[in-house]
């Protein structure tokens, strides 16, 4: 399996990456080689092992629905680079929305 | 050209549990606070934390769908799903995604032979987003946002129904029919105008000759519709606007659309193409999710007596039906009937005063059964009041009116208005007689076999006792005193 130029493409923009067209075809290479890589677990036998999706065997630990102490607001607002009425600012968006 | 096709509704609907904490951290689930009371380093997003889920937040969400009928897995896991906006701290939101909590279910919509079952596909468990206030009036023409984490973690369920409506109307039915049966459950607030209850609708058209899956069809998604009645009006429009366009030879595209409630119309938002790569993959910081047959049948027993249920109850009660769909509907005016019949079982007195008279006081002044302005058991000695002769019906809504308004109870306003029904006959004959006397010739039209003469009589007697004599005993002493004269 071989990662095209295109799919980086499409992945960084996903990931918001500016990568630079001299750049893709390396990055194509380079993230190719690494799942390459991963395609190596395909030659292992795992038919008698159970499909996981988690390498800890721990199961659900939940907590109880007790409120404790939120940090105070000029705290939780402290790293915005812009502040107004508490609030972090951000640029205008020009997308509708997502989720 | 008019090519024939079905509708095809398929429905989202985000409800916000209410638990006292948010899904993965211990801040306030809250609604209303002041901006970014309610954070910590969990729902703010910041490297290194660790969420915790939240177990009643599990125990709300199995309810929910234990309700619709739904499969729970005992086995469920949680997923990252990644997207970009400023809402979202993260930039990925914790859902479910191939293994959600619980699969197949359904909402019963209709009554009697016109009854239908809307699959449910899922319910699943995930944190919401924070909110964001624009700077500006509208989106479009804004300059910038302000962010406000307080709601971001808070407990979400997203219950995803199959595309199995075929009208604007079948999918008001729906919604209508779900908060129903969620009301009931008690598991969240429910207010679209406060968003703790929002929809999105997809919708296609179904060429007739197509033999295609559905999924394949061209979809329309109207997001974040505020009421019921926008989600109608906006799939109405959306139908409209895409048979014109396939009139026109145009195709479809796969698309989100916004509602403008000022004009009804939907408007372009995003390509899904563009935007739905989500690469979902297992959120390594939270185990699976497994449930044990012992904590299901706890989440099992504490169900309430649902809908369904309680509608057969009615029935069998001898509600009629248009009734018992009101009364049903809003768990707070069930409550209200269930305590007024508990005082006094009548229950078709009952039920005609709470559903006419009561109601339409409530609704004028826009007040909730939640918190009733007189008491059901203030109601039900009013109706006792009724029974014994003591008033009239006419007279019962005059002081309802005023128990409505003052808080008295029915006796301290019958005082006060001195609204005594008069049950003395012979202080009642000396007045028929009177008016008897006073005009001869209706009595001989109503001898003549006008019956309708009978009635100018009554209302003779009724304005000199000013209403308050007993409608029935007038007209009875009334072709007594006429026999004697004849
Ligand atoms: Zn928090």
């Amino acid at each position: 399996m071989s990662l095209t130029n295109k799919e980086v493409q499409h992945v960084a923009r996903l990931a918001r990456l500016a990568i630079l067209p001299p750049e893709i075809a390396e990055a194509t290479g380079t993230l190719g080689r690494v799942l390459d890589y991963i395609n190596l677990l395909n030659e292992l036998d795992t038919e008698h092992v159970l499909p996981t999706t988690h390498v800890v065997p721990l199961l659900t630990t939940w907590r109880e629905d007790r409120v404790e102490p939120s940090l105070p607001p000029q705290v939780a607002v402290q790293n915005g680079p812009e502040v107004l009425s508490q609030m972090f600012v951000v640029p205008k968006i020009l997308d509708g929305g997502a989720g | 050209m008019s090519a024939a096709y079905e509708v095809v509704i398929g429905l989202e609907v985000h409800v916000e549990l209410k638990t006292a904490t948010k899904l993965f951290c211990g801040c306030a689930n809250a609604f209303g606070q002041e901006p970014n009371t309610e954070t910590c380093p969990v729902c703010l997003g910041m490297p290194g934390v660790l969420p915790v889920l939240n177990g009643e937040a599990v125990s709300l969400a199995a309810r929910a769908a234990l309700a619709l009928h739904c499969e729970i897995h005992s086995y469920s896991k949680f997923d990252r799903k990644q997207y970009f906006y400023p809402d979202l701290p993260k930039a990925y939101q914790i859902s479910q995604y191939d293994q959600p909590l619980a699969e197949n279910g359904y909402v019963e919509i209709g009554f009697g032979e016109g009854k239908r079952k809307i699959g449910i596909e899922r319910i699943h468990l995930e944190e919401d987003a924070g909110k964001l206030n624009h700077i500006g009036n509208r989106l479009g023409d804004a300059t910038g946002s302000l962010v406000d984490l307080n709601r971001a973690g808070v407990p979400l369920i997203e219950i995803v129904s199959r595309p199995q409506m075929h009208s604007p109307e079948e999918a008001r039915q729906y919604l209508t029919e779900l908060k129903t049966i969620l009301s009931y459950l008690d598991i969240s607030d429910l207010r679209m105008e406060e968003g703790s209850m929002r929809c999105d609708a997809n919708i296609s058209l179904k060429p007739s000759d197509y033999t295609g899956s559905l999924f394949d069809l061209p979809r329309v998604e109207i997001k974040n519709v505020n009421s019921f009645r926008n989600v109608q009006r906006g799939i109405e429009y959306e139908i409209g606007r895409q048979k014109e366009r396939l009139a026109q030879g145009l195709a479809i595209v796969r698309e989100t659309r916004g509602f403008d409630d000022a004009s009804g119309t939907t408007y372009s938002q995003r390509s899904k193409e563009e935007a739905n790569d989500y690469r979902y993959f297992p959120e390594p910081d939270l185990p699976p999710l497994v449930l044990s047959e012992e904590w299901l049948a706890k989440q099992q027993h504490m169900m309430p007596e649902l809908p369904d249920s309680l509608r057969a109850g009615l029935l069998q009660r001898g509600v009629a039906e248009r009734d018992v769909q009101v009364l049903v509907q809003d768990p707070d005016l069930y409550r209200y009937w269930q305590q007024a019949v508990a005082e006094f079982s009548d229950v078709r007195q009952v039920t005609n005063w709470i559903l006419s008279d009561y109601s339409r006081l409530m609704n004028a002044h826009s007040l909730s059964f939640a918190a009733p302005t007189v008491t059901a058991k203030a109601l039900a000695s009013l109706l006792r009041l009724i029974e014994s002769g003591t008033l009239s019906g006419k007279m019962a809504k005059e002081v309802l009116e005023a128990m409505f308004e003052s808080g008295e109870t029915p006796q301290a306003v019958v005082k006060r208005l001195g609204l005594i029904q008069i049950t003395d006959q012979d202080a009642i004959r000396d007045i028929v007689s009177s008016v008897v006397m006073a005009n001869p010739a209706v009595v001989k039209d109503f001898l003549g076999g006008k019956d309708k003469a009978l009635a100018f009589l009554v209302g003779q007697v009724m304005k000199q006792t000013k209403g308050q004599a007993k409608p029935d005993l007038v007209n009875d002493l009334l072709r007594e005193v006429i026999a004697t004269y004849a």
